[in-house]
């Protein structure tokens, strides 16, 4: 008589990795074996697909104890059902002990954001496809195959105003419209998994703690508009969300969401998973499909664009994994739902990164159009040690440094670009007062010309110049007329590049000199670094107060600290690097900068 | 003329011998039927092939902005220092390599450095001293 | 098994939902029997099995059943304890079916402690 209430539950991972390590092998003695003690209206095994340790399968999990076994073999089982089932001991040798993955970079939200893309991170297994469907994964795309014509999707998408997440904010119904619209046998989807800005990490989230709904987005964007292979390109400095995204590909094609005829729909689509290889321009579609061809990641001028004349010279269309991540919500949901976030151009909720100088770092997603303010000082807590905001940047190393009288700033494509920056993938950075904003420049006009692929020689030679000229303003050694330089090579580069890295590669020198030209101008005419970073500007002295405690001159590099024991320290300047380190390690607050 | 295997085999070579060697590139462009041109300029491409021989351990630093203000300045000299090596250079006994890296995506941890495959995140001088040292 | 219509989707978001919830299982109430070898030898199988009937036969909600070692109380086995929420464990001894039926209905369901088969330490 099968029973309703059990007082175990066995999940028994029939994962094809654990079927092959002897996973059925390992199901049939445990059901015979609690059929020899009489346990078999007591405990319910269920199969499962996937637990999460399938490296040290074949494994099985007991509830309620949660107690996770692995390296099954039927000797081991008989043990464990002897003495875990019907004595309650718990059998040590066969137990997983490691750390179960658990999600820290996911704080609980605070009032002003809205979980949408993030809803199922840290609360769904995305090594399990079962917790994805039980969340109601793959509905959309039962919903999209089975009930919707292609046109009606690409409608929905339009009706809902999802824009493109990776930056620059292409509308993407519009996009699929366009490849639709060719008539071509072989059309590709590709997502765009090179998350590259620095310190945006948003995607590389949305791939580790949800995987599905990218693939989801994805094969229901195909269908919209007529393709039957997708292609996901990720950076190889993501091996964790390649992995994930591995898993979750080989699930979905087991359960026949990828693959011919899915879901009895007579429509065939499947992913291949690419990977980079260290090149910052691959995340420009064109550049990035000339790596998935095998060439070097150089993008080429557009027109044709890619929905006329993409991979191997095929219509093709490239999403952003949180722009796909957004399609099944919009399907499932209805594009009125979607369109409840945001403001009237930008619609939706967008992942953030906060990084830099605010109390709580990390990832945020809030609806579009909330301000620059209120995500520094409601969601970030504010600036951290209760020093005085100074800027935010936005947009990655293309964006631009927002001060303060513009805090009021919404955040959405239109208003971002209006103060000279843009939205870029959501990398958010925030500075302090003791940011030097012409270090802050040439900060990233080091990583722009580093990247720059050399392909346009206004970017791969100006922003050379810019980087020369503002490392020499920093050294001290600026001159009358180079913030003139400063402008017109940005304008040539802006004028003269081909993708979206030369033209916005300027961006942070300009709006720094827009809203922080006395900084510049005190770094050339007064030879002073207000915020007392640039090493050429400043120098390191001890004050009277220096007990003499050593542990300075013991620290410094280059040995340009001398003094006895008990009295004060002296920094020779000469020998002084100017690295800082004397005053981290000292813990009298004796060492000042100035 | 492309092959899209290239970047993966690129990889597999990297990974196999620490770097993609002349001779490397020259059996692959054999092997694809690919100008040994080709293979070369995606070998030079990447940032993370390398055409040069590696140190035993190679040592990344995040050069990013969110980790530049996060204090990483103080720990790219501590790097510096320690090992006596500039960006880019490998040690004469052939134990470290330094590299520079954009950014690896950890940023709430920030500032961060990489040791061959581990990422450590929060660190400071000292704890790159003491990492450094646990490797020797 | 692939997926192949609407109606299998629903049944695996079903099955998936179904064993969510015996992992995440939030009981309002713990039974534990011991099984240790005393306590079997003094009966728990017929206690346990006692215990998971009149559950299932009055389908009372948030529930959890488990089991644990001996806990050297021998001479009182079987021994069951009951938690309700978060007040204090209530141990029983000498759990008899008969008395293991009626702590459940009382006890699990009731919220009322029998206070004649308590054993105190």
């Amino acid at each position: 008589m099968p029973r309703d209430f059990y007082r175990s539950h066995i999940l028994i991972c029939a994962d094809p990795e654990c079927l092959a390590k002897g996973a059925s092998d390992i199901e049939t003695v445990l059901e015979s074996e609690l059929e020899a003690n009489g346990l078999a209206d007591e405990v319910n095994v269920l199969e499962t697909s996937r637990l999460g340790h399938c490296s040290v399968g074949p494994e099985m999990v007991i509830y309620p104890e949660g107690v996770t076994y692995v390296n099954l073999t039927p000797a081991a089982v008989k043990e464990i059902v002897a003495e875990h089932l019907l004595k309650g001991r718990v059998v040590k040798k066969y137990q997983f002990t490691g750390q179960a993955r658990k999600d820290e970079e996911l704080r609980a939200p605070t009032a002003k954001e809205v979980r949408v893309i993030m809803s199922r991170c840290g609360v769904i297994d995305p090594e399990n496809i079962e917790d994805y469907i039980a969340e109601d994964g793959y509905a959309a795309l039962a919903k999209a195959l089975l009930e919707m014509k292609p046109r009606e999707v690409i409608d929905e998408v339009l009706r809902s105003g999802l824009r493109g997440r990776g930056g620059a904010g292409f509308p993407t119904g519009k996009k699929w419209e366009f490849a639709a619209g060719q008539n071509s046998e072989q059309k590709y989807m590709i997502c765009n998994a090179d998350e590259g800005d620095p310190g945006a990490f948003m995607n590389r989230r949305v791939l580790e703690g949800d995987p599905h709904s990218v693939l989801e987005g994805m094969i229901i964007a195909g269908y919209s508009f007529g393709a039957h292979q997708g292609y996901i390109y990720c950076r190889a400095e993501y091996p964790i969300a390649v992995r994930t995204l591995r898993i979750a590909m080989r699930q979905a094609r087991l359960m026949g969401f990828l693959g011919k005829d899915i879901l009895g729909s007579g429509f065939d689509f499947d992913v291949e998973l690419r990977m980079g290889a260290g090149a910052f321009v691959c995340g420009e579609e064109t550049a990035l499909m000339a790596s998935i061809e095998g060439k070097r990641g150089e993008p080429r001028p557009r027109p044709p664009f890619p929905a006329v004349a993409g991979l191997w010279g095929k219509p093709t269309i490239i999403n952003n994994v949180e722009t796909l991540a957004n399609v099944p919500n919009i399907i499932r949901n209805g594009a009125a739902w979607f369109a409840q976030y945001g403001t009237e151009k930008s619609r939706g909720t967008k992942t953030f990164t906060l990084a830099g100088d605010v109390n709580r770092t990390g990832l945020i997603e809030v609806p579009l159009g909330i301000t620059l303010g209120e995500v520094v000082f409601d969601v970030a807590g504010g600036i951290k040690g209760g020093k005085r905001f100074k800027a935010i940047q936005t947009g990655g190393p293309m964006g631009g440094c927002i001060p303060e009288q513009l805090l009021e700033t919404p955040l959405d494509y239109e208003s971002l670009g209006a103060v000279g920056s843009i939205m870029g993938s959501g990398g958010l950075v925030v500075m302090d007062e003791g940011t030097c904003m012409v270090d802050i420049a040439r900060f990233f006009m080091d990583f722009t010309q580093d990247e720059s692929c050399g392909k346009c020689v206004p970017c791969r030679i100006g922003t050379r110049r810019i980087l020369e000229i503002l490392e020499r303003i920093c050294a001290g050694e600026g001159e009358d007329g180079d913030i003139e330089r400063l402008e017109a090579l940005s304008k040539y580069i802006v004028q003269g590049s081909l993708c979206g890295l030369g033209q916005g590669a300027p961006n942070p020198v300009l709006t720094t000199l827009k809203h922080f030209r006395h900084e510049y101008e005190a770094h050339i005419y007064e030879k002073r670094c207000p915020a007392k970073v640039c090493k050429g500007l400043i120098s390191y002295r001890i004050l009277d107060t220096c007990p003499g405690c050593m542990v300075c001159a013991r620290n410094c590099p280059s040995n340009a600290i001398t003094g006895e024991k008990q009295k004060v320290h002296v920094i020779n300047p000469d020998l002084c690097e100017r690295c800082g380190i004397c005053m981290s390690v000292c813990k009298f607050d004796a060492i000042v900068v100035e | 003329m492309a092959n899209k295997d290239l970047v993966a085999r690129l990889t597999d070579i990297n990974k196999r011998i620490g770097y993609i060697p002349r001779g490397e590139v020259e059996k692959l462009a054999k092997e694809l039927c690919l100008p040994a041109a080709k293979v070369f300029g995606a070998a030079t491409f990447y940032s993370l092939f390398s055409t040069r021989p590696r140190g035993a351990h190679v040592v990344r630093f995040c050069q990013d902005a969110p980790c530049h203000v996060a204090g990483g300045r103080a720990v790219l000299d501590a790097i510096r220092t320690t090992l006596g090596l500039e960006p880019g250079q490998t040690s004469p006994d052939g134990r470290w390599t330094f590299e520079m890296t954009s950014c690896i995506g950890v940023c709430g941890v920030g500032p961060v450095i990489m040791v061959d495959d581990d990422v450590f995140g929060n660190v400071n001088p000292e704890r790159v001293r003491e990492i450094l040292k646990n490797k020797n | 098994m692939p997926v192949k219509s609407l109606e299998d989707l629903k049944k695996i978001k079903e099955e998936a939902l179904a064993k969510r919830q015996i992992r995440n299982a939030n009981a309002r109430a713990r039974v534990t029997v011991a099984m240790g070898t005393c306590g079997i030898a003094a009966g728990a199988r017929d206690t346990m099995k006692a215990i998971l009937d009149e559950i299932e036969k009055d389908a009372v909600p948030g529930v959890l059943v488990t089991q644990t070692g001996c806990i050297g109380l021998c001479e009182f086995e079987p021994i069951v304890h009951v938690q309700i929420g978060d007040s204090p464990q209530v141990t029983y001894g000498k759990v008899t079916p008969e008395r293991a039926r009626a702590i459940v209905d009382e006890h699990v369901v009731g919220n009322k402690v029998i206070q004649e088969w308590v054993v105190t330490r």
